[in-house]
């Protein structure tokens, strides 16, 4: 166990993977002479060379689609973006091609691929740059959707997703890059689709995931203060959900606050919102609350840049809200 | 102007009804007193008779589904009238129906519920949670205050509120609820345990219960009941006996047959003797009324009826409801005393046990003797144990020498 940062901890996923399994390979804007946008990919070059690290052009749709068909062809690639927002350019090779081979060629083909980079606002970098796309990819099955919110699990997710045999969005963010925590050494895998409680409580589960945890587990000691003993539930992966977890916690809780730094409508928060108020219907003693981002394009100006993002002081008060405190 | 049918309360204690039968089908004219369906209450089938006339337009309620009291069942009206105001109504606010009125039932089973608390079109807002709770607690929701969002009943509301039973009860320790484990069957409870349930827990966390135990000789009782029997087809039972000395000996101790009602007593002018009876899934007290001035013959005439049509389900519910003291026996499953749980609105039961030769010492010489042991529960609000003592003690003297009871 060593405490190292979040890109440190996925360099080490692509690192021991790239070394267990030559079939894994690295491309994407930047990545190997620049050692990545973000130095997640620092030294990879040096170590795995030109042919498994691959500096492409500035073409989203084109470099995603090489990685496509690679990974049709048998090898395991991880397509880096730069970020999320420019994936826009990417979707159809995404969702028309990565999402539906496996199902349109009766199994005949597989696409074992991971596009990662970060995903969500950051800071300064207008509405065009700074969007949580998940729910976009959540969308459509036959993608999984990954986002880790500690190094720990940043490492292991990862390295189940450049495992797993279908196309993984995994999702970083600019904001967690330097967070620091301990990582196991060596062959630490998560698997996908179970969820973590970070923190246990009794009296409010707070669903939630990637960046927002931390501001989840700020509110939930602010909420301690007060008497409130909140659960802080870690989705960690959104496709697969592990639904069972965040029913069992609010079943014990009876109260239940989503909170998701996508915009609110027909977002992966709304989603588990409704899960949550179907299955868990006799169990709850509120509506559910979905602390959301604001339903704008992300401000500029900084001040409002935060106002339209989830934050401690509206987790905390949505969960008096279903306390009815 | 067609006329809503609404689920009516068919029994004391009924709050929902399952729709067993329609015996009117749509277009069907319908008289007043005709049977218009069978509906299954917490008890027995019991049959809807009409109070409308008319000609049956629309039925509301499916065999097999279930409504609240006070909730539409069906339409009544002349042939091609226009409904649809009724049926865009949707459910109607719970309220007595005009039709078929029962004769109320003394005694806190049929006592009006404290001051309801609903929005202005009667529906109550609490939480799914709430609700729940509530239900596993015997409270109406009506009667609890709610302290969310525009009334809205949540559940530190319900877990504030003592169980069902008044504002004496004591907080009941909210149920657990369990998860079933490997292996464990989930059952579907009926109605009547449902009742059970609410009922005997109201009764035990309401009343404070002591016992009294006295082993009581029988001989003379048994002897006078073969000459009794000697020659008749029908033998008289040993449930009659008891319920006729019971209704001799409360006659003489009225306090025993009397009934808590918040902050008065009443005290009952006929001895109303309930005998438990079980059934394949639960058990009814089929009533007695009257055991003090009945001869022998007839409460077991009375008896034998009521005990035979409660076996097939078919009692009415004047016919089990408020026994002012309940009796029961399990002498014949060979157990020789225990404790029985008091049945609201009486305020003492008796726990009968089985007859046995014993040994017994009478002026310093042991002889065998049949004895039976009877353990009385009373509710030590209304009767204290000296009270409860001189009721059992000249109960036990009238069983052993029954001539005492003529005297």
């Amino acid at each position: 166990m060593s405490t190292v940062t979040f890109r440190e901890a996925l360099r080490a996923a692509l690192d021991e993977e790239m070394a267990r399994d030559d079939s894994v390979i690295l491309l994407g804007e930047e990545v190997g002479q620049y050692n990545g946008a973000y130095k997640v990919s620092q030294g990879l070059l040096e170590k795995y060379g030109p042919e498994r690290v691959m500096d492409t052009p500035i073409s989203e749709e084109g470099f995603t689609g090489i990685g496509i068909g690679a990974a049709i062809a048998g090898l395991r690639p991880v397509v880096e973006w730069m970020t999320f927002n420019f994936s826009l350019q990417a979707m159809d090779q995404v969702i028309s091609n990565a999402a539906k081979m496996r199902y349109m060629s009766g199994g005949q083909f597989s696409v074992p691929i991971v596009f990662r980079g970060p995903n969500g606002p950051a800071e300064f970098l207008g509405a065009q740059h700074s969007q949580a796309l998940q729910s976009l990819f959540a969308h459509f099955p036959g993608l999984k959707v990954v986002a880790p919110s500690t190094p720990a699990d940043g490492k292991g997710l990862l390295k189940a997703s450049i495992r797993d045999d279908n196309p993984v969005l995994f999702l970083e963010s600019e904001m967690m890059y330097g967070l620091k925590g301990e990582v196991p050494e060596g062959e630490h895998v998560v698997p996908l689709g179970v969820a973590d409680i970070k923190r246990p409580g009794k009296d409010v589960t707070i669903v939630t995931y990637s960046k927002p945890v931390r501001m989840a587990l700020e509110a939930a000691e602010a909420l301690a203060g007060e008497g409130i003993d909140a659960e802080v539930v870690d989705l960690r992966s959104l496709r697969p959900l592990d639904e069972r977890t965040v029913y069992d916690s609010v079943m014990r809780t009876n109260r239940c606050v989503v909170v998701d730094e996508s915009m609110p409508f027909a977002s992966v928060g709304s989603h588990i919102a409704w899960l949550v108020s179907r299955n868990c219907f006799d169990d709850l003693d509120a509506s559910v609350e979905l602390v959301s981002g604001e339903d704008v394009p992300m401000p500029y100006n900084h001040g409002l840049e935060l106002a339209a993002q989830p934050s401690i002081e509206k987790i905390v008060s949505a969960v008096k809200r279903v306390l009815y405190a | 102007m067609p006329e809503k049918i609404l689920m009516i309360a068919l029994s004391p204690t009924m709050e929902t009804g399952t729709l067993a039968r329609w015996r009117k089908k749509e277009g069907d004219t319908v008289a007043s007193g005709d049977v218009l369906c069978e509906v299954e209450t917490d008890k027995a089938t019991m049959d809807y008779e009409s109070s409308s006339e008319g000609t049956l337009l629309k039925i509301l309620l499916p065999e097999g589904g279930q409504a609240k009291v006070g909730d539409p069942i069906a339409i009544v009206g002349k042939p091609g009238e226009d409904i649809a105001a009724i049926l865009a109504e949707g459910p109607a606010k719970a309220s007595v129906s005009k039709a078929a009125p029962l004769k109320p039932v003394a005694g806190p089973a049929a006592s009006a519920a404290p001051a309801a608390h609903s929005s202005p079109g009667g529906r109550i807002k609490a939480s799914p949670l709430a609700r729940r709770l509530a239900g596993t607690k015997g409270l109406d929701l009506r009667t609890v205050k709610g302290t969310g969002p525009e009334g809205r009943v949540v559940k530190r509301d319900v877990e504030s509120m003592p169980a069902a039973g008044g504002a004496q009860a004591a907080v009941r320790p909210s149920a657990p609820l369990l998860k079933p484990g490997p292996g464990d069957e989930v059952l579907p409870v009926s109605r009547m345990r449902q009742v059970i349930a609410r009922r005997l827990s109201e009764s035990m966390y309401t009343a404070p219960h002591y016992y009294l135990t006295v082993a009581v000789g029988m001989d003379e009782l048994l002897a006078a009941r073969t000459r009794l029997n000697a020659g008749r087809e029908k033998k008289i039972s040993v449930n009659a006996f008891l319920m006729a000395i019971c209704g001799h000996a409360l006659a003489r101790h009225p306090r025993v047959n009397s009934s808590w009602n918040g902050e008065t007593l009443l005290q009952h002018p006929t001895a109303d003797i309930g005998l438990a009876v079980s059934l394949p899934d639960g058990l009814i007290t089929p009533v007695v009324r009257d055991c003090g001035r009945k001869g022998i013959a007839v409460i077991d005439a009375e008896l034998s009826d009521l005990v035979e049509r409660a076996r097939a389900g078919k009692l009415a519910p004047a016919e089990y409801a408020g026994a002012t003291f309940t009796i029961s026996n399990l002498g014949a499953a060979g157990i020789d005393e225990f404790t029985a749980i008091i049945n609201p609105p009486g305020s003492a039961i008796l726990a009968v046990g089985a007859v046995r030769k014993e040994p017994v010492v009478e002026n310093d010489a042991v002889v065998i003797r049949q004895r039976m042991r009877v353990t009385l529960s009373c509710d030590h609000r209304i009767i204290d144990g000296a009270v409860g003592a001189a009721f059992l003690r000249e109960l036990a003297d009238m069983l052993e020498n029954p001539l005492l009871a003529l005297a």
